[in-house]
């Protein structure tokens, strides 16, 4: 029992003056209507992080979950330790594999919005996140990835007209239609199936990388989740196991401040940051500029070269902003300042890219404008190709049996049984 | 002694078969398996150099390594998520979750993504793990070690779902799980480890030296899934049951001096309609037992499937001897457990109309 008193303090049963306990419920900075400010945070120069061995103890490297790794600075120069260095075939490649990945996205809000699909997610303004960490990447090496890394298939020359059909859900889906827009699946890009269930496949990549270790293998894997989604359990297990097995993995945090409405306050991002969640297993944790395509590349190819060597697992934050809406189902100016993504102050990974291709003298903005023409071109061309397999809804499905395959490898009576009947009731309702 | 045993299997090459309880069945199924199996590994808590809390994986580490039997954090979420992983590179996980009490917080890595991991993909990934796990009271487990979450599993699309009733069964049923390419739940009736449980449980217990379901071939052999096995043919109710509730209706069945056909289902998902309908048109009558709860449990899926297809050669309302919707309560376990008394009730109950 407690007895409130004037000053606001309570009583307890022992006769102590306390305060009222209080529930602290986080607020984003800014809300609808609200003048968007983000000049608390704390953006170190481009060239303030040292780079490490890859070698180093986990004990040795907290600094770095704190920090953040950049090489981009904001004239466009690449910087500092981190800088990849890398030629310039590379880096034209980088950028156009990021604009079409912006292409792409901007075709496929469109196609849901014209009503031809059900669902759509954009990357717009992380597209650095996926590049830059497939570029860093083997080929072989496989990826566990949630819903918003498609620019790993497109980096890996992944077919764009095998991408729509898996969106439009189409009879030529090699996924015979049976998951959402987006959840893709292509083991010969060493992709994994994309769940809809959050954080599953992080446990899931570091068993692959267990696997591949205990067999003597040299790939490795990689996983991504959101920072909203650090707080399923599945996260924390797989870091413990990551630990405990030392495994191959890179475990990526892309932390976009906003997991639908909720911002990333309510994965505790108040507290600390999610980098730092690498700490306490004992893991090595970078903080990287996810708008820096540059700082992405250099991060994952530093924890890739590490996990080779069996240094073990790393996770690395990367920073950055969900430009858009969390999908084609939800509205951001309903709950964020709408101001947010013009005064985010990483910038667009797109245009960061590019600046600093126009500053090495490889670039300019005349060939910018002819390729961003030639993507939409190409998207445009591979959509019309994918709508001759057909739109949801519309007809060209894969056929209605094949909903019971796959369930097991060989279909027992039960569903051979609701299989015929279905057939039969169509058949009757002269369907 | 088990080391000496797996070593006898190894290099004799015979197949006689020898006595072994149901523990040791299961530890030479996987030993059988990792011999002929390369990408079979182990997994789970204490399953590695102590060999299991229930001693099924004794030995196993010390013969086949650290990289194919080891001790896993104590996070079953983790545990089967690692095992969907390590199919998905080609490898075939047998984790052990060591109660199935301790199964639910690896639930949605089992229901979400082993068992719709093939269908979400059509076919790109698969998840070939067969999940061991002990279940089932009588052993004064209280609520968190007693529990029978069969029902669960059964109701998932894409995961089946086997339980064992002999040393015999329990070997080959698991060596067919472990080869099957789709997720299978393996329950292990963790009461008659030892030996058949009659449902007495005030009487001495007994061990499974004489039985003639624990004489078990040292090497390979496979017992399909989907196939049920009459424990004992007769003709005047069909009574379905899985399990330790095999032992105690066969007692009380032989007890009653009735001429009752047992028919034991061994595998959930899946299910062996047709040894099922065949029995009961012959005997017109259904009894169905289990220890897990009432509501929605197995027995309630196949009352409908009797229902369904032997209707008309029904001559009584089919029976369910269940454990009760309640929490498994630990003094009063054995008024909880679906009992001789119980089935005896219901035995009469049929067998009146």
């Amino acid at each position: 029992m407690t007895d409130s008193i004037e000053s606001g303090a309570v009583t307890d049963g022992q006769g102590r003056n306390l305060p009222p306990l209080q529930l602290h419920v986080p607020e984003p900075p800014a809300r609808p209507g609200e003048s968007a400010d983000f000049t608390h945070f704390d953006i170190p120069a481009a060239d303030a992080a040292p780079r490490p061995d890859e070698a180093t103890h986990p004990s040795q490297m907290r600094d770095f979950a704190y920090g953040l790794v950049r090489v981009l600075d904001e004239d466009g120069h690449a910087v500092g330790a981190w800088d990849p260095k890398l030629p310039a075939d590379t880096l034209l490649k980088m950028l156009r594999y990021m604009a079409l990945t912006r292409a792409f996205d901007g075709r496929m809000f469109r196609a849901q919005r014209q009503g031809k699909t059900s669902f759509y997610m954009k990357s717009t303004g992380e597209e650095a996140v996926s590049i830059g960490a497939a570029l860093a990447l083997s080929r072989d090496d496989m990826c566990f990835p949630s819903y918003r890394q498609q620019g790993i298939l497109i980096a890996r020359d992944w077919s764009i007209v095998d991408m729509m059909n898996q969106i439009y859900s189409n009879k030529g889906d090699r996924m015979k239609g049976r998951q959402l827009p987006i959840m893709y699946s292509a083991r010969e890009a060493g992709f994994f199936s994309i769940s809809g269930n959050l954080t599953t496949q992080y446990p899931q990549a570091v068993g692959w990388a267990m696997a591949s270790a205990a067999k003597g293998d040299t790939r490795i894997a990689a996983t991504w989740c959101g920072e909203g989604s650090t707080a399923e359990g599945d996260f924390h297990s797989a870091c413990t196991f990551a630990s405990v097995y030392r495994a191959p993995v890179i475990m990526n945090v892309v932390n976009n401040q906003w997991a639908i409405s909720s911002f990333s306050g309510f994965a505790g991002a108040e507290a600390t940051t999610f980098a730092a969640r690498a700490i306490g297993y004992g893991i090595a944790g970078l903080r990287v500029d996810g708008n820096d395509v540059l700082a992405v590349y250099a991060a994952t190819r530093w924890a890739a070269d590490r996990a080779r060597a069996n240094g073990g697992p790393t996770l690395i934050e990367h920073f950055t902003y969900r430009v858009e809406g969390h999908s084609t189902s939800d509205d951001p100016t309903a709950y964020r300042s709408a101001e947010e993504s013009s005064k985010w102050p990483l910038g667009d990974p797109i245009a960061r890219l590019k600046q600093h291709c126009i500053t090495l003298g490889i670039w300019d903005e005349e060939r910018h404008a002819a390729m961003d023409q030639e993507l939409a071109e190409m998207v445009r061309d591979a959509a019309r190709e994918a709508e001759k397999n057909g739109i949801l809804g519309h007809g060209l499905h894969h056929p209605m049996e094949s909903m019971f395959q796959d369930v097991f490898e060989d279909m027992p009576w039960h569903l051979k049984e609701q299989q015929q009947q279905m057939l039969d009731e169509w058949k009757a309702a002269g369907l | 002694m088990n080391d000496m045993r797996m070593e006898t299997a190894a290099t004799s090459g015979q197949d006689e078969p020898v006595q072994m309880n149901m523990i040791q069945a299961i530890n030479s199924a996987l030993d059988v398996m990792m011999g002929r199996d390369p990408d079979v590994v182990v997994m789970g808590e204490d399953v590695g150099y102590f060999g299991g809390v229930f001693r099924a994986t004794a030995g196993l580490q010390q013969k086949y390594g650290k990289n194919r039997v080891f001790d896993t954090p104590i996070t079953e979420c983790g545990i089967i998520g690692v095992a969907v992983g390590m199919g998905a590179y080609g490898l075939r996980p047998v984790p052990e979750i060591q109660f199935a009490d301790y199964i639910y917080p690896a639930l949605d890595q089992l229901v979400s993504e082993a068992a719709r991991l093939r269908y979400r993909s059509a076919g790109e990934f698969i998840s070939p793990m067969t999940v061991r796990s002990p279940f089932g009271g009588g052993i004064f487990g209280g609520q968190t070690h007693s529990q029978s979450p069969e029902g669960i599993f059964t109701h998932v699309s894409g995961v089946k779902t086997v339980i064992p009733s002999t040393p015999y069964d329990a070997k080959g049923l698991l060596i067919a799980a472990i080869e099957d390419n789709d997720p299978v739940i393996f329950f292990e009736p963790k009461r008659i480890y030892n030996g058949p449980f009659d449902g007495h449980y005030d009487t001495p217990a007994k061990s499974w030296a004489g039985h003639a379901d624990a004489q078990v071939p040292q090497g390979y052999y496979r017992i399909d899934l989907g196939k049920a096995r009459i424990a004992r043919a007769g003709a005047a109710l069909t009574i379905l049951c899985y399990g330790t509730m095999v032992h105690v209706v066969e007692n009380t069945v032989a007890k009653l001096g009735i001429d009752a056909e047992i028919v034991d289902l061994r595998s959930l998902v899946p299910l062996d309609i047709d040894t099922i309908e065949a029995s009961v048109r012959k005997t017109g009558r259904c009894l169905i037992v289990h220890e897990a709860t009432r509501t929605s449990g197995f027995g309630a899926e196949l009352s409908a499937l009797v229902q369904e297809r032997c209707f008309y050669h029904l001559e009584a309302p089919i029976e369910r001897v269940t454990g009760f919707d309640t929490p498994y309560p630990h003094s009063l376990e054995w008024a909880y457990f679906p009992g001789p008394v119980r089935i005896r009730e219901a035995i009469n109950k049929i067998m009146k109309d």
